[in-house]
Parts: structure tokens; sequence; C-alpha cells
């Protein structure tokens, strides 16, 4: 397929970071930014759609601040977001203990183990208000590992040598989330949030080329109705589970920000999409998603394969010698630290060449039972209990006695909206935080900085930006509900909805999801061929052709009815689906997680082309759709062929 | 294997419901309970039905959105485990699962197996809130905690919010939830600047949309993230300490 076909290529994208070296970079904007005097904020509405770390970050910090906030999420309670399933930790640069870590070497770590492909001044960002982020967390209930001391106690993550992570035993994220939430409560308490729970946000109000609102739809009772704002706020999270078997929760989708794409966001390298390295293999066909096991088992675990292809013996039974620790064999400075993307290629490749254990050959060894002879079965207890629980119970099996089984999955998606370094998208007004957006991890995130970039981008740089925004629209009176563009937004969401009712075919939108699945693992997953990424793209149109002639929705639209909110997310996979295919193919070299077979070192690592290549694809909707580029430049960390050797 | 499954539907909040029967064969054990659900939801919707409502998210236990009723207990017959990580394999020889939402005055049936447990909101929102602002927290190496204290804190900060304890309470109590959120707070310097406050108000809430606590202990039996008793008892000693105090903290 000739990709000149598929898409235009438009113009040189600014990301308005400022012209000071990176590491002062956000300090200048900050300088910069606008203010709202305290008496003028109340008068001023943010919409904040999604309640996980980022969106209740952003919603409790401007509710604190004194604006009036509204926010949507389509959990029955604002706890529920995505987050609360990140395990094992939050990166911080503290860097309180003597391992030589720094600020710059957590930048360096960033914008390497993302491949060159992320920006440099946003991971400066990233680190300098990391520190804050771990205080504030810690403040408002989230009860970190203590040393005996009494410090906070850190461990280590994929891609580092440092030890800068910071835990809740393997429940990091639920802690986060539940603390963040709380403070969302706090705020809705106060009076000064108004929260929607079981809403949808289905479309985005666009006027005069700014945001103003929002459409949502009530799921309970299938009320679709505008609601207006100044400025809006999209924490909707990532979009792995258009991959179908991934470890992020069922509804976890990306329809708030797809939609806010065909409204003239743009978005960025769609086809960044991490495969997460300890996730439990799947291994039944009704199996609805895969289970996240948290990559700080790989401080203590060792992975291995039996060194024969297709030995079936049970693992205990494999001599030592007959083993293959293929991580700490090829990559011996990282051993099994080396980053997510380079594990979970390992591990895939060491499946597909026949020496994949379990049952149905698609897994490999986790083991720790040298961990347990060093440290005691007590520490590793104390260290991974919950998520030692959490694998029996799902397989059945006891991983303190015989090693764990995992396999690489969907997981994070890198790219999503873009914004500029104010977080705010193409589109003046609408803003996004966390995972939706982009920015910080390039093409590969390191483990334990999602979390991160979340309280980073909802409690220390939205509060600060969105301001910026609402000083320059003071005053304005928020469109009216019956205002034409919001009445017609919502028409159209109606009609939409009706849409999807009334096709009547004989197919769940559950079955289009997964086979859009498989499709997209085939072709766009862990390796990428340009004959495999265009045989993907046929295959997408023709789901998508099918989709729409053959869903079936059973029941209607006034009440509660899951068939038809997941129908409405699989549309949007769908089209998604294929811009990340297209944009997958148009990138003619191997980053972090996109792997380009064609694209590769003699060692088979991923091979860069920084002369073509070393900019952000920002993709504009249309047909064909225009991706633009946002060049990025690197002056703290020289551009460098990554060796975890 | 086989299984024969009653489950309870109802249309809406004001529709009174009733059981429908279904039978699914070819079940592996190695299913999960929500998997038994999504596979009766094929079948049924293979003929002609509207699937059966039930919430579901992260299906690692964690999120706490899953949670339904199966023969009378909250999660399943599985003791301490959510509803996602109940695996028929454990089931023994049960060959009749009655499904039904997780029943309690205080959580609204929406529709067929989701209710509505917006009061466990209200509840820690009235209390189970820290008063720092982002921004101006000290450091978090300046407030020492004992690792025993960071340990316990996180016994109790497990809860995963699902509100199984208020369905398996015969009196239909938030007690262990409420405990659990004033206990793991207490144990932490900063949240504890405002305890007896907090004490007051979850107190004060927990009586105002739950049922009393009769220390049965039903709660601790379903309880998915293991929570202790004994959070109900730091519920009362906290209230009792702030009432002894006179005044709050």
């Amino acid at each position: 397929m000739n990709v000149n076909r598929l898409r235009r290529t438009g113009h040189d994208v600014d990301a308005r970071v400022p012209h000071v070296p990176p590491a002062e970079a956000w300090a200048a904007r900050k300088l910069s930014y606008k203010l709202v005097s305290p008496t003028n904020r109340r008068h001023l509405k943010v919409i904040v759609v999604g309640t996980g770390l980022a969106g209740s970050g952003a919603a409790a910090a401007l509710a604190e601040l004194g604006y009036e906030v509204e926010v949507f999420t389509y959990h029955d309670a604002p706890r529920r977001a995505h987050s609360v399933a990140a395990q094992g930790g939050i990166n911080a640069a503290r860097a309180r203990a003597v391992d030589n870590d720094s600020l710059e070497r957590f930048v360096i770590d960033v914008v390497k183990g993302g491949d060159f492909r992320g920006r440099e001044a946003e991971a400066y960002r990233l680190g300098e208000e990391s520190v804050r982020v771990i205080d504030h967390l810690n403040a408002i209930g989230a009860p970190f590992a203590r040393e005996y001391g009494g410090m906070l106690a850190t461990r280590s993550f994929g891609g580092v040598q440092v030890s800068r992570t910071y835990y809740t035993r393997g429940q990091t994220g639920q802690q986060l989330q539940v603390a963040a939430a709380q403070a969302l409560l706090r705020q809705v308490h106060a009076g000064k949030i108004t929260l929607h729970t079981r809403h949808e946000m289905l479309d985005l109000i666009v006027d005069g080329g700014r945001a103003r609102g929002i459409v949502a739809r009530n799921l309970v009772t299938g009320d679709v109705r505008a609601y207006s704002a100044h400025a809006v706020v999209l924490a909707t999270g990532g979009y792995g589970s258009v991959f179908f078997h991934s470890t992020l929760a069922r509804h976890s989708n990306a329809s708030a920000a797809w939609r806010a794409h065909l409204r003239g966001a743009h978005l960025a390298s769609p086809s960044f999409v991490q495969f997460h390295p300890t996730a439990l293999p799947v291994d039944s066909p009704h199996q609805s998603k895969t289970t996240l096991m948290s990559e700080s088992l790989r401080n203590d675990g060792r992975i291995w394969v039996p060194v024969r292809p297709g030995d079936d013996r049970a693992p205990l039974l494999i001599p030592e010698t007959e083993r293959d620790y293929y991580l700490e064999r090829q990559y011996p400075a990282y051993g099994n630290l080396a980053p997510r993307d380079i594990s979970s290629r390992a591990a895939r490749r060491m499946i597909d060449a026949g020496h994949g254990v379990g049952p149905l050959r698609n897994s490999v060894y986790l083991d720790f039972s040298d961990a347990i002879a060093r440290v005691g079965r007590a520490t590793i207890e104390e260290r991974y209990g919950n998520l030692f629980h959490m694998y029996s119970d799902v397989t059945g099996e006891d991983p303190y006695t015989e090693p764990m089984r995992i396999a690489p999955a969907a997981h994070f998606t890198m790219g999503g909206l873009w914004s500029d370094f104010d977080l705010m998208t193409s589109i003046p007004g609408l803003f996004v935080g966390g995972e939706a957006g982009s920015g910080y991890h390039g093409a590969n995130r390191l483990g334990a900085n999602s979390l991160l970039s979340a309280c980073v981008d909802g409690w220390f740089t939205l509060p600060l930006s969105v301001p910026n925004y609402l000083a320059g629209v003071r005053g304005e009176e928020l469109l009216g509900e019956d205002s034409p563009v919001a009445h017609s937004a919502v028409a159209e969401v109606r009609a939409r909805v009706d849409e999807l009712l009334s096709i009547g075919g004989t197919t769940r939108a559950s079955t289009f999801h997964r086979e859009l699945g498989e499709i997209l693992y085939a072709g766009c997953g862990f390796g990428r061929t340009a004959e495999g990424l265009s045989t993907a793209i046929a295959a997408i149109a023709e789901l998508r052709e099918r989709f729409w002639t053959d869903l079936r929705v059973p029941g209607t639209a006034d009440r509660l009815n899951q068939e038809l909110e997941e129908a409405g997310r699989v549309a949007d996979f769908l089209d998604l689906g294929h811009l990340m295919c297209l944009d997958a193919l148009d990138r003619e070299e191997s980053a972090g997680a996109h792997f380009r077979e064609e694209h590769q070192t003699s060692s088979g690592e991923a091979k860069r082309n920084d002369k073509r290549w070393a900019f952000t694809s920002v993709w504009q909707h249309g047909s064909p759709p225009i991706r633009h580029r946002e060049p990025l430049r690197f002056s703290a960390v020289k551009l460098q062929e990554r060796d975890y050797r | 294997m086989k299984l024969a499954i009653e489950v309870w539907r109802q249309s809406d909040p004001l529709d009174k419901g009733h059981w429908e029967r279904h039978e699914l064969d070819e079940l592996s054990p190695n299913a999960s309970l929500l998997d038994v659900i999504d596979l009766l939801n094929q079948q049924i919707v293979d003929g002609g039905g509207e699937a059966v409502a039930y919430e579901s998210d992260c299906r690692e236990g964690i999120c706490g959105a899953c949670g339904v009723t199966v023969n009378g207990v909250p999660h399943g017959p599985v003791p301490n485990t959510p509803s996602c990580r109940q695996h028929l394999r454990a089931f023994g020889d049960i060959k009749r699962l009655r499904i039904e939402p997780l029943r309690s005055a205080s959580f609204p049936v929406v529709r067929d197996l989701v209710v509505d447990r917006s009061a466990l909101d209200r509840l820690a929102a009235a209390g189970g809130t820290v008063a720092v602002n982002a921004g101006k927290a000290p450091d978090a190496d300046a407030l020492p905690v004992t690792h025993a204290d960071a340990e316990l804190a996180l016994d109790f900060a497990a809860c995963i919010g699902c509100g199984a304890c208020v369905a398996a309470c015969p009196n239909g109590s938030a007690h262990l939830f409420a405990g659990a959120k004033v206990a793991h707070l207490a144990l932490l310097p900063q949240p504890s600047t405002e305890r007896g406050r907090r004490a007051r108000a979850m107190v004060d809430a927990v009586e105002a949309e739950f049922g009393p606590c009769s220390t049965y202990g039903e709660c601790v039996k379903v309880c998915p993230a293991g929570i202790d008793l004994a959070a109900v008892a730091a519920l009362h000693r906290e209230r009792l300490r702030g009432a002894l105090r006179g005044r709050d903290d």
C-alpha cells in the first residue's frame, strides 16, 4: 500500500517550548503565565473529563484555587478510574540516597528510555515536579512504604540503574488514586466541584475555533445534554484496550479523545503503544482481558525459557544448565530490568522461536526461587504479597513454589492527543492530562513514570497552565445549551446513538472488538512491516464495513445499556485502529516500542533514523488524514543509540 | 462443566424485578464468575434477549467495580475474593448459581446486577479526606512514619470500595468501610492532624445512611481486601478519643 495515497503531509507544528535550555523551560514558562485573581476565579468554569490521577488532581487543584469545576466520569465513583490498577510504583527524582541519582540522570533515563522521540523539556518538568508529587500524595493519605528508620522506601524499575521508585506494596496506583479521588470528593463536599458519575462524554463542543463544552450522555437515563465551560480538560486515559486483550480495564476507551480528534484536536504518534512484558498469558478464548503483573516483580524475579524449543518438562525438572536467562544473557548491564519495549520484544522472539512455556506455549517463566532463597519468603511476601495472591487466584498455581508464567500484552499508549508545552491541544481551550496526552514518554515509557506523569499533569501543570488560558477569556459568557452549535452537537450524538441501535445485524460489538484486536496484534503489534500494516489496514476497512452493516445492539437508549456503550466505543476504536496502522506504516524507522522489522540493527535492536524521523507525527483529521511534524531537538541528552547491554 | 443459573433481572430502579433461569454448558473450570456472566450474556443475546447488566472493570480485584451476590454471598463462594477473581475451579460441588445484585437498602438497584453505591462516596466525602491543598505539603521524608505504622496503615488502606461489607451485614452497616478509612488516616502524621473531626464526621455520616454495627463480623468474611474487624473498633475508638478530648483535632 502506498502511504502517500493514504495520508497527506502538512507542516511543522510548534509546541511553544520556551527558547531556553530545557532545564529552564518550565520555570520560564511558568513565569510567563498570566494569572487570574482569586476573586475572579469563581466566575470561570472548567470541565474535567475523567477522574484518574490526572483528572482528579486537576479538578481538585483547580477547585482548591477557587475555579468552578464540573467533573464527568463514566464510572459509578471517581475512585474506580484505571489509575487504580497501576501496581509497581511512582518515580521521583528526589535523589536522596547515595546511588548517584539526580534530576539530570532522571531526564537522561526518560529521554533515552523513550528512544529520543519525546520532549526533553517535558522530561525536565516531570522530574522537577516529581519531588512535590510524592510530598503531596503522602500528605493526603497515600501510605508509602517506609524503611525501618521511617524514611520513604524505594525500589528499581526497568531502564534505570538507580532506585527512585516509591511504592505502596503492589498497589501504588490504588493508594494514589484513592487519595486523589478523596481530594476531589473534598471539593465536591465543599460545593466547589459538581460531579457527574455515570456520564460519558460523547462529543466536544467547539465554537469559533475554541473548546466551549462537551456533550455527555447520562448512562442510566440515556439523557444526552450539552455542558459548557470556559475550558475543557480531557484526562480520559489511554487506548491500549483497542487491542481487546490488554492490561487495561474493560471499559477503558478512546472515545472522548477520538471525538475531540474529529473536532480538530491533533493526535500524536498513535502507533506508539507499549507492550507490558509481565502480563499473564491469555489462556482461554472467553477471556475478556489480560491481567497485569507489576514490573516491580522484575526486581527479584528472573526471566527464563528452556534452552530446547518445545521442552515441555515441568519447570522444576529443567536443570539450571538447560535454562536460558535470556535478558541476563543479552543485556548483562540491566539484566531483568531492561526497559519494557526491549523485554517484551525479547520475550516475543523467544515465544515465536518455540521456547514458549505453558499449555499454549505462549509465555515465559518469571522465577522467584533465587530471591526466596536469598531474602526469605516473608520479605518476598511483604514486597509482592498481593500480586502473588492475584496470580494464584487467576492461574490456580503457587508462585512461591513454581515460577510464574508471563507474556507481553498491550498496555500503555505513549501516543495520544497532541498538546503543546502547556498541555493545550491544537484546539484552544481544550487541555489534556495523563495517558490521554503524549509528550513525556516518546516511543517507550519507563515503568513507574505513568503514575508520575498523570500526577504532574493533574496537580502541578494544568492548575498553572489552564488559568493562563482562562485569563484570556475572563468575562466571556458561557455558551448557552440552546446555542446552535451546542444544539447541533447534541443532535449529532443522538443520531449516532440511534444509528448504532438501528443497524439490526447479528454480531455483538464485543465480537468486532475481539477481531480488531487480532488484526492489530498481527499487524501493528510487537514487530511491524509495511506488508503486515497494509494487510491490517485493509482488514480494518473490511471489519468497519461489517460493523456498520451487521452490528447488533439489543435494548434501547433510554436506560442503562452497556452493549450500546460498548458499540460506540468499538466504532471509535475501528477508526483509531486504522490511524494507528497508518502512523506505523508512515514511520519508516524503528523507535522504542515501534519496531519496524525493516529497520533494525545487526543485533536486532530498534534502529532509529534521526535524520528523517526525529519528530513527533502529529495527525490532523481529514480524508485522507494529514500528518504534520513536531521537530524534536535534544540539547541536554545527546542523540545516541540506546544500549542496555 | 455445566451450571444452572438463576439471574436477577430488573429493568430499572422502579421495576420490582424477577428471576430468570438459564443453563450453561461446556464451561471451563478456569472460567471466572464474570466470564460465566459474559458467556451467559452471549447466549442470551444470541437468543434474542438483552444482556444482563453488571459492573466490572479492571478484573484484577483492585478497582472495586464488580460485586454480585452468588448463592446469598456477596462476591461469591470463595471467601475474601472479589467477583472477578472467583474461579469455577474453586467452587467445589456447586452446580447451581443464583446471581443477584449486592443487596442493601443503601444500594438501590440501577438495573439487573448494577447497584448505586454512591452512599459510600458520600461517606468518604464527609470525612475520609485530608485538608491539604496542592503544593502545600511538607517534605514527605521530614515526617517519618515507622515501618510498622506504614504497613498497618496499608492494611486498612487496602479497601477497594466494593461495598460487599455493607451487603454482607444483616444491618447494612458500613462500619468496616468507614473504620478502615479512619484507622488508615489516623496512623499517618499529616492526615492525623484532623482525626477528631474526621471521626465525628464519619460516624455521623455512617449513621445517616447505613445501618448500625452489631459486630456480627459478616463483613470480614467477604471483604476482598481482608480488612480486619479491628477497623470497626478503630472507628469507635477514634470517636471516643475525640469525645474524651472534648474538642476536635
